[in-house]
This record gives structure tokens, C-alpha cells and sequence, in this order.
């Protein structure tokens, strides 16, 4: 227990450092909060353009959509402050931090995430949560305890899911060193198919994505649940209530590969 | 005596990727670190030496746990390093000279105060090394300037201490004076012999400079193509290689024969006649002295150590074998 303690009070005190470092200068450092609110303003909008040309997508009413849209934002947002940057671990094999943390009695990817954390994107995160919250309020959910607890598990399973893909795709690199459009290519790819009605997509991509990968469980199937509708793709009402289940399976993936990556690493030069 | 460090037929084998033609790549095996035997005591000072890309760095990255071996057994204060890596990293120090431990833009006093968290040290324990090491280093000048504003020198020491602050029973230390200036230099030395002198710190350097090696290590390990090539005492290394001290007597007056001295044939004659230089053989510098005094007066002896990097001069030139 007083391990435990100890290296709770050792990454707590890694975080305080970064924050100091990164609040240094007050002004730039809130231009920066206000600044990166963008990205994720902008995925909303872009479905709210869409719906201004069609009533529906997918079979799904913009209000609906907006349900997916919101888990999504946040979820996404949350993972990428916390687990974004890790997308950098060429840079960290590059310039010898990967070397730096593994000489220290911590686990090297808590120290990494610590170590270089977006603390700026916080306000991609509450935005994401508003945007949630709204959608929730605006789509006409029939409340009933187990509807609460899910609108409250499946963001959190959300997060865990994404942060999963942001590991285990960045563990890519350990083997393979250009592997960072791939990478990009899964995890962002991964957010825009979240944010709508899996029926608007077809054919493999859909089964790749949703299933194989499983993003379909990350917002489509939640947001089934709480508006009460049967999926029109045919699976099962519990389904809605996977979420959870599903991120445990990626954490453990992502948290394989990359104890795999880590024996791998090959280091650079003196 | 305990055993701080034992590795038995280390290897470590890298697939590499090189071009060959436009579009195609093979692959090709680089071994870095060949079957390295190594076994070091507590309380050794160990140098450890080659030229570039022998495998220094790829043998300490295998001993501290970052790299994984690909073959061989390998136990650090009793831990396999990459199984075991946290808990061997609360015992052993690591400054790898290109490397940095500290946070670059915080201040060197918040890096250190950092760094008694990170490897939950008892604040007294702390306090008192850092204390030492700030009187040994000369650290007060810039203990309040970032990181990133300091000068090699000032960071390496910086770097020692941030090794040290959780007094580790093994430093590793992967070329700590490289691109030192002079007075850095010798600050690092002797802050280093100091440690030896003490005696419960074990101490593993890899170096460029023979300097150091003379200055601060009995033992002598020399690895060249991922193989060692010797391990012994720098005396060991000198008589293997055909080195010897030298005696230059200097004499008040020429002799028209210089003595003929068993186990120290006569290297040179200089200034005249009247600077005779020996080579010690199995003989000693009294012999010699001794052989000498009898014939003529003597003004002045002195002797000459052989140069340990002409020595491993002459160890890197010899062609890599086969195999």
C-alpha cells in the first residue's frame, strides 16, 4: 500500500512540473485553452451542415445523430488529452526520453503521457461534455435508472476505447518507424465514423470499422440504448450495454502491444 | 566481496533495413554485442572501452533495462534487468552523457526536487547528497537557471547528481566528460574518484577519453565488433601489448659504453651520451637506479608511463576476425 502511495505521489508530482512548465506564461497559455476548442467546434458543425441538406442520415434524425456526435466529442476530446500525444513516440525514440523514462522505477508510458501532456486541449474536452450534455437534453430520452448510468459509463468506456487506439496504433511505430499516417489514419478515421449512424456506412469498411475494430460499440450502439430503438442492423438490444466490455478488451490489447513494443525498442545510437 | 554485475554470453542482434536498388530493401543483421562475458564486484571501478559502434552503449542499455538482450543471462544487484526494470532502477544511477534526466525547462533545483519523488527517497537522505554533491560539483552558481540555459558542462553536473540523488549501489556512466571543457572535466574526475574512494558505490564507464579510464579505473574491459578483447588491469593490458614504463636517467657526465642491464634493455641514447633511456622489462626502476649508480653520478631519474591510448590504438587497428 505504501508502494502504491508512493508512486501515485510520483506521477502526481510529474504533473504538477508539467502544468507549472506549461502555465508559465498565463496569457499565451489561455489563448492556447480558447484556440483549440476548434477542432472539435468543427466536427459538430460539419453535422449540422449536413442535416441542413437532408432530414435524415442513415435513418437517423439530426437529434439522434447528435446523441453519437456528443459521445464521440467527448470521448475523443478526453483520450487525446490524456493519450494523444503519445502519437509522438518516434519523436521520443528520437531525442532519447523513451531512454530517460525507462532508466526510472515508473512505468515509461504513464511517465510519457505525463511528461508531455496537452494540458491546452482541456477545453476540447469540457466542450466535448456540453455538447453531450445538450444532446442528451434535446433528443427526448425516456429516463430510467439503468438509461442514467449508461449516459454517465459509456463516455468514460468512450475514452478508455480511443485511448486504447491511440496506444496501441502508436505502438505501430516501435516496429515500423513511418508508420505515423497509418496510425492517424485509424484514430482519427475512428472519430468520424463514431460521430454518425454506423447504417450510413456499407459493405467491408462498415464490418472492418464497427465490428472488426469495433467502433460501432464506442457511440451507435450506446445511443441505440438510450433512445430506445432496435438496431436496424439487427444485433440485440444488450448490445447498447457492450461499451464498457469492449474498451477492457482494447485496454488489454493496447496494454499487450505495447508491452511488446517496449521489448522490441531498439533504442538509437549513444 | 559480492557480485554488483554478472552477464554471460550477452548478445544483442539488430535487424536493419538498407537500400538496395530504387525500390528494394534488405534485411541485414547487425550484431552489436557478441557474446560479452562480464563480471564486476562491488566496489569496482570498471572501464569500459572501444571504438565507436563496438557495443559500449548496446551492453549498458542491456544492463540498465531499456534494450531487451536477444541471447545471453544477465543479472544487475541480483535483477534481470528488462523483467525487473522498475525495481533495478531504484538501485542503479545512469547518466548516458547524450541523454538527459532533467526536465529542461524547469530550473535544476526543481528537476532534482522531481527526482526524489519520482524514486521516493526520504527527504533527509536527499537532502544530504544533494548537499555534498552541490559542495563536490560547484553546483550553487546555477541551481535556479533552467535547464535548458546551461552549459554542457554545468548540465553533466547537473546529470551526475540527478544520478546520484537516490543513492544508487551501481552508476553506469556512458561518456560523462564527452565535450567537457577542461576545468568540467576534471570536476567530473574528481567528484567520480572521490566516489571510488569510498568504496560501496560500483562504478561501470564507457569513455573516448583515456583520461578518464587512467585517472579513475583499475580494471580495464575493451570490446571491439561486439566482442571483448580485454579484461584486466590497465598494467595487464600494457605488458600484453608490449608496452612499457620507461626509465630516463640523466647523467652528469657521457658514458662511452652504457651499461648493459638485465630484464631493461636500452631503448636510446640521448643528448650525447649523457640521457640513457631504458625500457623496464621484468627489471625495476631501483635495478636500474642500482645498475647506474655504480658507473657514474646521477643528476636526475625519471620514469615514463606508457600512453594507454597508444595501446588501444594498436588493439582497434588489429583486424576484426572473422566470424
Amino acid at each position: 500500500m505504501a508502494e502504491a502511495g508512493g508512486t501515485l505521489a510520483a506521477y502526481r508530482a510529474l504533473l504538477r512540473a508539467q502544468a507549472r512548465a506549461q502555465t508559465a506564461y498565463r496569457t499565451s497559455f489561455a489563448i492556447d485553452v480558447l484556440g483549440n476548442v476548434g477542432a472539435t467546434v468543427f466536427d459538430v458543425v460539419t453535422v449540422l451542415v449536413l442535416y441542413g441538406v437532408t432530414r435524415e442520415l442513415g435513418g437517423f434524425t439530426l437529434r439522434e445523430t447528435l446523441v453519437m456526435v456528443g459521445l464521440t466529442a467527448f470521448a475523443f476530446a478526453t483520450a487525446d488529452l490524456l493519450v494523444g500525444n503519445i502519437e509522438r513516440l518516434p519523436r521520443y525514440v528520437r531525442t532519447g526520453l523513451l531512454d530517460a523514462v525507462l532508466l526510472r522505477p515508473l512505468g515509461a508510458l504513464p511517465q510519457l503521457l505525463l511528461m508531455d501532456l496537452p494540458l491546452r486541449k482541456v477545453s476540447r474536452g469540457l466542450f466535448g461534455l456540453a455538447v453531450w450534455v445538450a444532446a442528451l437534453a434535446g433528443a427526448g430520452i425516456e429516463w430510467t435508472p439503468s438509461r442514467v448510468v449508461l449516459a454517465v459509463v459509456a463516455p468514460l468506456a468512450g475514452v478508455v476505447f480511443f485511448g486504447s487506439v491511440f496506444v496501441a496504433t502508436a505502438t505501430v511505430s516501435f516496429f515500423w518507424v513511418e508508420s505515423g499516417e497509418l496510425a492517424n489514419s485509424v484514430t482519427y478515421g475512428g472519430r468520424d465514423f463514431t460521430s454518425y449512424p454506423v447504417t450510413v456506412f456499407e459493405g467491408w469498411f462498415r464490418a472492418a470499422f464497427a465490428y472488426g475494430l469495433g467502433f460501432a460499440f464506442v457511440s451507435y450502439q450506446p445511443a441505440l440504448a438510450l433512445l430506445g430503438r432496435a438496431d436496424p442492423l439487427g444485433l440485440p438490444a444488450w448490445a447498447g450495454w457492450a461499451a464498457p466490455g469492449v474498451a477492457l478488451v482494447a485496454l488489454a490489447g493496447a496494454t499487450a502491444a505495447w508491452r511488446v513494443g517496449v521489448r522490441h525498442y531498439r533504442s538509437t545510437g549513444s | 566481496m559480492s557480485l554488483v554485475i554478472a552477464a554471460q554470453g550477452l548478445r544483442k542482434e539488430f535487424t536493419v533495413r538498407v537500400k538496395a536498388g530504387r525500390l528494394r530493401r534488405e534485411r541485414r543483421r547487425v550484431i552489436a554485442v557478441d557474446g560479452v562475458d562480464l563480471r564486476v564486484e562491488r566496489g569496482e571501478m570498471l572501464g569500459y572501452i572501444g571504438p565507436n559502434g563496438a557495443g559500449k552503449s548496446t551492453t549498458l542499455k542491456m544492463l540498465t533495462g531499456v534494450l531487451t538482450p536477444s541471447e545471453g543471462q544477465v543479472r544487475v544487484c541480483g535483477l534481470r534487468p528488462v523483467p525487473q526494470r522498475t525495481r533495478l532502477a531504484l538501485g542503479i544511477g545512469v547518466v548516458f552523457g547524450q541523454r538527459s534526466q532533467l526536465w529542461w525547462d524547469l530550473p535544476l533545483r526543481d528537476s532534482f526536487d522531481l527526482l526524489r519523488h519520482v524514486y521516493r527517497v526520504p527527504a533527509a537522505g536527499h537532502a544530504a547528497r544533494l548537499r555534498r554533491c552541490r559542495g563536490l560539483l560547484d553546483l550553487d552558481g546555477f541551481l535556479d537557471i533552467p535547464v535548458r540555459q546551461l552549459s554542457l558542462g554545468q548540465r553533466m553536473r547537473g546529470e551526475l547528481t540527478a544520478a546520484l540523488l537516490h543513492g544508487p549501489r551501481v552508476l553506469f556512466l556512458d561518456e560523462p566528460t564527452i565535450g567537457l571543457d577542461v576545468v568540467s572535466k576534471q570536476a567530473v574526475r574528481g567528484f567520480l574518484a572521490e566516489l571510488g574512494r569510498a568504496g560501496d558505490t560500483t562504478l561501470v564507464l564507457t569513455t573516448h577519453d583515456l583520461a578518464d579510464i587512467e585517472r579513475l579505473c583499475r580494471r580495464l574491459v575493451v570490446i571491439d565488433h561486439g566482442r571483448v578483447v580485454h579484461d584486466g588491469t590497465v598494467a595487464e593490458l600494457h605488458r600484453r601489448y608490449g608496452s612499457r614504463r620507461l626509465v630516463v636517467a640523466e647523467l652528469d657526465a657521457a658514458l662511452v659504453t652504457p651499461p648493459v642491464l638485465p630484464g631493461a634493455p636500452l631503448e636510446r641514447v640521448e643528448a650525447d651520451g649523457r640521457r640513457l633511456v631504458y625500457a623496464l622489462e621484468s627489471a625495476g626502476v631501483a635495478e636500474v637506479v642500482a645498475g647506474l649508480a655504480g658507473l657514474t653520478t646521477l643528476r636526475d631519474i625519471a620514469v615514463v608511463e606508457p600512453d594507454i591510448e597508444d595501446v588501444v590504438a594498436r588493439l582497434y587497428r588489429a583486424p576484426a576476425r572473422s566470424g
